[in-house]
């Protein structure tokens, strides 16, 4: 018999059976729409960090206090903060280097009877040049604003819709922030959003500004620093480290209490992590698709036995025992790769869906939907073929017999 | 009669099912020979080894001892897969519960043993729709089994056992599932069949109605033949 008829045959057995055909690839959707789904938002995830990452400027560097991420914990709060002068520092030592000291403070935006409660940036003009935040309209401040600590700012594109709804003219007007009556003096374009949060959602001030009227001391929270091009963030890294480590008297041997991070590394950290959520995601639905497969089994199974003395008809009638195999292996083939392919068009139905309600980018991964194919067939070959090898080794005569 | 060939010939045939003291001995020594061209009742008590040996000519299962010779091939020696090609290209069967597939045409269902022949669909449709018009069903093709009677539904089980154009068509109880009226149909049927187209055929049956439609009876009591002669002789 070839296989084309076997095909046949199989396919004509399973639409006698429309709705539970249905049911019993049902499983292997769900199944394989969930492997799909999972792992497609988990790369398009990624995809999008990426993005967001490298538009932050590949050349980019932080540096905190405290050993980093890989310390222990109590590490950061130990490490003192960074002074200006840190900043002077490296900024004079290493060539062509830009380096933006910013101190953070979480303060109320007030304007008439609008507040909004925002981060402050307090930081200096090379901040805009390094982070290559863009100005809507008005200016940025000056060189002169930052050295006399005036009462101005940049406000975030979010902060500007809040206090005036958007429409409203607000170069000059006074704002108060925490404390402060602050001029503002231009407004940010808007900037695209960064895993949940909102880089607009700030207001920009001159770090004088902020340390004196706002958080009371000459600390600074951080530091940003672009590379220049042509030099590897790896040696500029390194001198940095050397600049920082001789500035705070740590001896040889001990181990940092900053950390100097590149884009590169923040980008492969996250990229750590959203591999590690996509292979957790798509393994818990790896385990659907196995229940999935189960249940073409089980239906197999029951199908079998209801098919017994249809098995022991076709035996008498010349079938063979692999030829009955064939048979029911093929329809639980079909049946399983069927639920594959309904399942890859609702995972990257639902995928897109999902991508475009969270902003993120449609990535297809073929090599992905070609595997979920493959790997649906072969839970049809695994499940159905202890149901078919059962049905192979009936006994014609109890067959022909069974009620 | 025309000149007899022989087509079966068994030696010595035994069947015994279970072991040790549950063992039944359902055939105890069966030497027979049938000829081509005949139709012949098998027939005897319930119990009497008659379906046993049934069972062992229709390669359906092995004999425990002694030989099946058919058509030249022992087929007591033939392995399980050996059985079905053998039951595939030289026998015919008819069941007393019909044993058609519910969910398939009356056209399918003659279809059936060809497709396991290998046959294209062409071919298929063609020599199945021929099979259904000569036992009267030309018109019932599309029908399915709960479409049609009982005498009727016997007649494509007559079909699909025809088609493959067989050597030997074994009839279990055929009229067994039928009233007098469409019995006699059946009976008929065969007789024509046998008669026209020279159809070696062997029916089970403890109808002495039924088996007095054959040439020849032989009838078995526990496990052995007891009397084998022309039918009319043997039902006297």
């Amino acid at each position: 018999m070839n296989p084309a008829t076997t095909f046949v045959m199989a396919a004509q057995a399973i639409l006698r059976h429309k709705l539970r055909a249905a049911l019993t690839a049902l499983g292997v959707v769900i199944g394989v729409a969930s492997v799909i789904g999972m792992v497609h938002i988990g790369q398009s995830a990624k995809e999008s960090v990426r993005s967001q990452i490298s538009s932050l400027g590949d050349n980019l560097l932080m540096v905190r206090p405290g050993a980093g991420p890989r310390g222990p914990g109590g590490a950061r709060a130990n490490a003192a903060p960074f002074e200006l002068e840190d900043s002077a520092a490296i900024a004079a030592q290493v060539d062509g280097l830009t380096v933006a000291p910013v101190v953070n403070h979480g303060a109320l935006v007030v304007w008439g009877n609008v507040n909004w409660p925002t981060a402050v940036t307090g930081t200096t003009v090379e901040f805009f040049e390094v982070r290559q935040w863009k100005l809507e309209r008005g200016r940025l401040f000056e060189e002169q604003e930052v050295r006399s600590a005036a009462p101005v700012c940049v406000l975030g594109a979010t902060v500007y819709n809040k206090l005036f709804g958007g429409g409203r003219e607000s170069i000059g007007d006074t704002i108060r922030v925490g404390n402060v009556s602050c001029q503002v003096i231009g407004v940010l374009t808007s900037k695209q959003s960064s895993m949940g949060s909102d880089p607009d959602d700030v207001v920009v001030m001159p770090l004088r500004t902020v340390q004196r009227r706002l958080s009371g001391s000459t600390d600074v929270g951080m530091l940003y620093l672009t590379a220049p091009s042509h030099q590897p963030t790896a040696s500029v890294k390194k001198q940095i480290e050397e600049i920082l480590r001789e500035r705070r008297r740590i001896k040889p041997g001990d181990d940092d209490d900053f950390s100097v991070m590149s884009m590169d590394e923040i980008a492969q950290r996250v990229e750590g992590t959203t591999d590690t959520m996509t292979a957790l995601l798509g393994s818990i639905a790896a385990v659907s698709l196995l229940v999935g497969g189960i249940g073409i089994m089980n239906i197999m199974l029951v199908s079998v036995t209801e098919r017994t003395r249809e098995i022991g008809i076709r035996m008498a009638i010349g079938a063979r025992g692999r030829e009955v195999l064939t048979q029911f292996l093929m329809e639980s083939i079909i049946l399983s790769t069927l639920g594959g392919i309904i399942g890859i068009g609702l995972g990257l139905g639902g995928f897109a869906i999902a991508a475009d309600s969270l902003g993120m980018p449609f990535v297809l991964i073929p090599e992905i939907v070609v595997f979920a194919f493959f790997f649906s067939a072969v839970v049809g070959v695994v499940f159905g073929y202890v149901p078919a090898r059962k049905a192979a080794r009936l006994d014609p005569m109890e067959a022909l017999r069974h009620e | 009669m025309p000149a007899k060939t022989p087509l079966l010939t068994t030696i010595d045939l035994h069947k015994v099912y279970g072991s040790g003291d549950t063992a039944v001995h359902a055939l105890r020594g069966v030497n027979l020979t049938l000829f081509e061209g005949e139709f012949v009742a098998v027939m005897g008590a319930s119990g009497s080894g008659k379906s046993t040996f049934m069972s062992l000519l229709g390669a359906l299962d092995r004999p425990s001892r002694g030989e099946c010779w058919l058509l030249g091939i022992d087929i007591a020696r033939l392995t399980r897969d050996q059985r079905a090609l053998f039951r595939r290209h030289y026998l015919g069967f008819v069941f007393q519960s019909f044993n058609l597939l519910s969910r398939m045409t009356a056209l399918e269902n003659v279809e059936l043993p060809l497709i396991y022949r290998g046959e294209s669909r062409r071919v298929r449709r063609e020599k199945a729709a021929m099979t259904l018009d000569l036992v009267g069903l030309g018109d019932r093709l599309g029908h399915t089994p709960a479409q049609l009677s009982g005498g009727q539904q016997q007649r494509v089980a007559i079909a699909r056992a025809l088609v493959t154009e067989p050597d030997l068509i074994l009839a279990d109880e055929p009229t067994g599932n039928l009233d007098s009226a469409r019995s006699a149909e059946v009976m008929e049927l065969l007789v024509k069949l046998q008669h026209h187209r020279k159809l070696s055929i062997v029916m089970v049956t403890h109808e002495r109605d039924m088996a007095a439609y054959t040439h020849r009876v032989i009838w078995f009591s526990d496990g052995v033949v007891e009397r084998d002669g022309p039918a009319a002789e043997v039902l006297k």
